[in-house]
């Protein structure tokens, strides 16, 4: 099925509107010379990456983690400590911005930059609704794994800037396993890829829509997918540093990793970058197995939940529901499981995931092939 | 570092070319990197400082550096008379101030000979074995801190929550309790405690279940613990290790049976030593596992004073406490097994002084610390981090 192909299928429930007709719109916005839309669409996910990080990642994480410990966890700001976060955000606005006089003034400080950038590069190909793309790339999932591992950089340059030796060992141990775990999961990518034949996200989403809503799911498609999927939600723990493979900022063996030395902002940048990146995965293993913007509900008859509960705003729901889920399911392995040492976590890298996603690779291509 | 095949630092190879050109190949030298782990570092549990050279993240040599926790419990003895030392105990191995206090007590009295009413061993016996568990289950929760399992720490603590509420009922404070005098008690247990002690091992047994399927078994942590730090029956016995460390090595050594104190012979427990076929006999699981089962004997002993206690007609706690301490003149060594290990205080008495001439408490953090430089060689840094967490040190009785 050859991509052309794919773009003359008719989308009837997108309300009337065309695929990328949100940011296509916005694309062709400009006061005289200056490309106002273009600037939305990159503030639009930023946005996102911070008001999630806001709420979800920093509030809901605290409340998630506490209710798991029996604990209420924060109380005292506003009603039920909703306030809290913002309270953080403020005491590290406040917070000197402390350079270590041995420090590589350089690194240190455009370390957190690249690691931000890096993940937040990868949101210009994620379909967030069937109608708004950042970048509707025909490479674009090649792109988000590639551009992935640029934090690679920021985590490194952080890590020595410091001068601080737990940083270095955090720092080396964290490109160690980013570089390792890079492999197992864009082999797991290709699977989805194979079955989708394109590199386009937004064309991987649609050909996972249907009136059977879950059933079209690449994850329900082949007998095999859920092997690609296994690998890549457990490398995308190993990428983007999470329980049980943190690691590189194990706080009980490196104190804090490769941002020992860092305070105020540049430390909630990295703390941005990583909630970036958890949603970033969260979001591609939804686009890749479970359909992206899709609707999971099917049509039962006249009872039409899948076109009910389908649309450019219902698009944005779902996808964004299940990379909550994701990040919840990250959430809940992080309050429960120990933490893997450093030996172990590349054995399971080079010796269980590599060897699976290979071998998943080939079952996915014979079925592919052989299997209409 | 052999098995690793590290490269020899910096060997230069010099080879020649023909008659004139001589040609020097220097290797990239790898340098060993020295490493201060502590005093200020999450899992050292205090302020422990240990100095690791290491090779990567091998570690070739640590060597623990002490003191900085030093309040000269020793130095302080010799000025303050012999009930004014209870408080100070207390603050020694500050996890399980009841055991300490305890032990110093057993030593006096044996310096005093005087006669302990049945009722105040009892209640003695209860609170230790309280203390006891109070104390396992910081050392269970923060050794899953040091392997990076959070929630079984706070799931400890909250247990840990309630016993603390019932020392601070019967003693009026949480941590630091002086509850246990020369003699006696301070206060007879209040009335309903008892029936408040059932119900918490009740309320306890299938939490210790809960903690065992939660960290003890999880896979992760096995692979973690299991065959790490292994140290000998032998070696364990030359390091004068003892408590749950020396169990944890396969030798079956309770103070509390082998050289039995108070009431401790009418009770009914057993003393658990690993049986090799969960974990490998002397590592960090079995040390981690002694502790686990022996937070169940705690419970039973608990049980069984409870039924075993005279009744509270015409007690007093203070019957048996002496008005002025003043040993004859002698020396004594008394010893209690406490949750880290052996805890013995050597008295030494001049006859004429109200306070001791020397008091030397030998400590069981300590004396099981020093075997750090032996287990720590060429093990990767987290599972130094696993080994210090299994010793389970308060430096508060490793510094006193």
């Amino acid at each position: 099925m050859s991509v052309s192909a794919i773009s003359q299928i008719s989308l009837p429930f997108l309300m009337g509107n065309n695929l990328n007709a949100w940011s296509d719109a916005l694309a062709g916005l400009t006061i005289s010379w200056f490309p106002l839309g273009l600037v939305i669409i990159a503030a639009i996910p930023l946005v996102f990456i911070a008001l999630y990080a806001l709420t979800y990642g920093v509030y809901g994480e605290r409340k998630i983690s506490a209710f798991m410990q029996d604990r209420l966890g924060p109380m005292e700001v506003g009603k039920w400590g909703i306030l809290q976060t913002l309270a953080d955000i403020l005491k590290l606005l406040q917070k000197e911005d402390i350079v270590p006089t041995s420090a590589d003034k350089f690194l240190f400080v455009i370390g957190p930059g690249i690691l931000f950038v890096g993940s937040f590069l990868a949101f210009a190909v994620l379909p967030f609704s069937p109608a708004f793309i950042g970048a509707n790339l025909n490479v674009g999932l090649f792109y988000a794994i590639g551009i992935v591992s640029l934090e690679v950089v920021g985590i490194l340059a952080a890590g020595w800037g410091s001068n601080n030796k737990w940083s270095l060992y955090g720092a080396v141990r964290s490109v160690a396993q980013i570089v390792s775990y890079e492999i197992p999961a864009a082999i797991a990518l290709l699977c989805g890829a194979m079955m989708a034949g394109t590199l386009d996200m937004q064309q991987i989403s649609v050909l996972q829509s249907g009136p059977y809503g879950f059933a079209h799911f690449f994850l329900f498609q082949s007998p095999i997918a859920w092997l690609p999927f296994l690998i890549y939600f457990i490398a995308s723990l190993a990428e983007t540093n999470r329980a049980p493979f943190d690691i590189p900022e194990a706080e009980s063996e490196l104190v804090a990793g490769y941002f020992t030395e860092y305070s105020g902002m540049k430390f909630a940048v990295i703390f941005l970058a990583e909630y970036g990146s958890m949603f970033m995965v969260s979001a591609i293993i939804s686009i890749v197995f479970l359909g992206g913007w899709n609707s999971p509900l099917p049509n039962l008859g006249s009872v039409a939940l899948y076109d009910w509960t389908s649309g450019p705003v219902w698009g944005a729901f779902w996808i964004i529901s299940k990379g909550f889920f994701f990040i919840f399911v990250q959430m809940w392995l992080r309050w429960t499981l120990p933490r893997l040492r450093v030996d172990q976590l590349m054995y399971l890298c080079w010796k269980v995931l590599t060897p699976f996603a290979f071998i998943s690779f080939v079952l996915t291509a014979i079925w592919e092939i052989y299997v209409p | 570092m052999q098995e690793l095949g590290m490269a020899e630092q910096g060997s230069i190879r010099v080879s020649r070319k023909d008659d004139n050109v001589v040609v020097i190949e220097k290797d990239l030298a790898t340098e060993e990197m020295l490493l201060s782990m502590g005093p200020q570092h999450p899992s050292t549990h205090g302020v422990l400082k240990l100095e690791c050279m290491t090779d990567g993240e091998v570690v070739t040599s640590a060597e623990p550096y002490l003191g900085y926790l030093h309040r000269c419990f020793e130095k302080h003895c010799e000025v303050v008379d012999y009930p004014g030392i209870v408080p100070y105990t207390d603050r020694m191995d500050y996890l399980a101030g009841m055991n300490n206090e305890w032990a110093y007590c057993i030593a006096v009295e044996k310096l005093l000979d005087i006669e302990i009413p049945r009722r105040v061993e009892f209640i003695r016996v209860m609170v230790s074995e309280l203390n006891r568990i109070a104390s396992h289950l910081v050392a269970i929760g923060t050794y899953g801190i040091d392997l990076g399992a959070f929630t079984p720490f706070l799931f400890c603590f909250r247990d840990r929550e309630h016993i603390l509420n019932l020392l601070e009922w019967a003693s009026g404070a949480r941590m630091l309790y002086n509850y246990i005098w020369i003699g006696g008690v301070a206060f007879d247990i209040p009335a309903d405690f008892n029936k408040r002690v059932k119900e918490f091992v009740d309320y306890f047994r299938p939490k210790v279940v809960e903690l065992y399927k939660l960290l003890t078994e999880n896979e992760i942590f096995v692979k973690r613990t299991k065959g790490i730090g292994i140290m000998p029956a032998d070696v364990a016995i030359n390091y004068a290790w003892s408590g749950p460390m020396l169990r944890g090595s396969g030798v079956q050594w309770d103070l509390r049976r082998n050289d039995p104190y108070s009431v401790y012979p009418e009770l009914d427990f057993n003393v658990p030593v690993p049986d090799g076929k969960f974990s490998d006999i002397g590592d960090c699981l079995s040390r981690h596992l002694v502790r686990a089962l022996e937070m169940e004997e705690s419970l039973n002993i608990i049980e069984q004073c409870i039924s075993k206690m005279p009744g509270s007609d015409g007690f007093n706690p203070r019957s048996a406490v002496p008005k002025r301490v003043r040993p004859k003149a002698g020396e004594v060594y008394a010893r209690a097994e406490n949750p880290r290990g052996e805890l013995g205080f050597y008295i030494q008495s001049d006859g004429k002084s109200t306070k001791p001439l020397r008091c030397k408490a030998r400590s069981s953090c300590f004396v099981n610390l020093s075997a750090m430089k032996d287990l720590s060689k060429g093990q990767l840094i987290p599972d130094l981090v696993a080994i210090i967490g299994s010793i389970d040190i308060v430096l508060g009785e490793v510094d006193r």
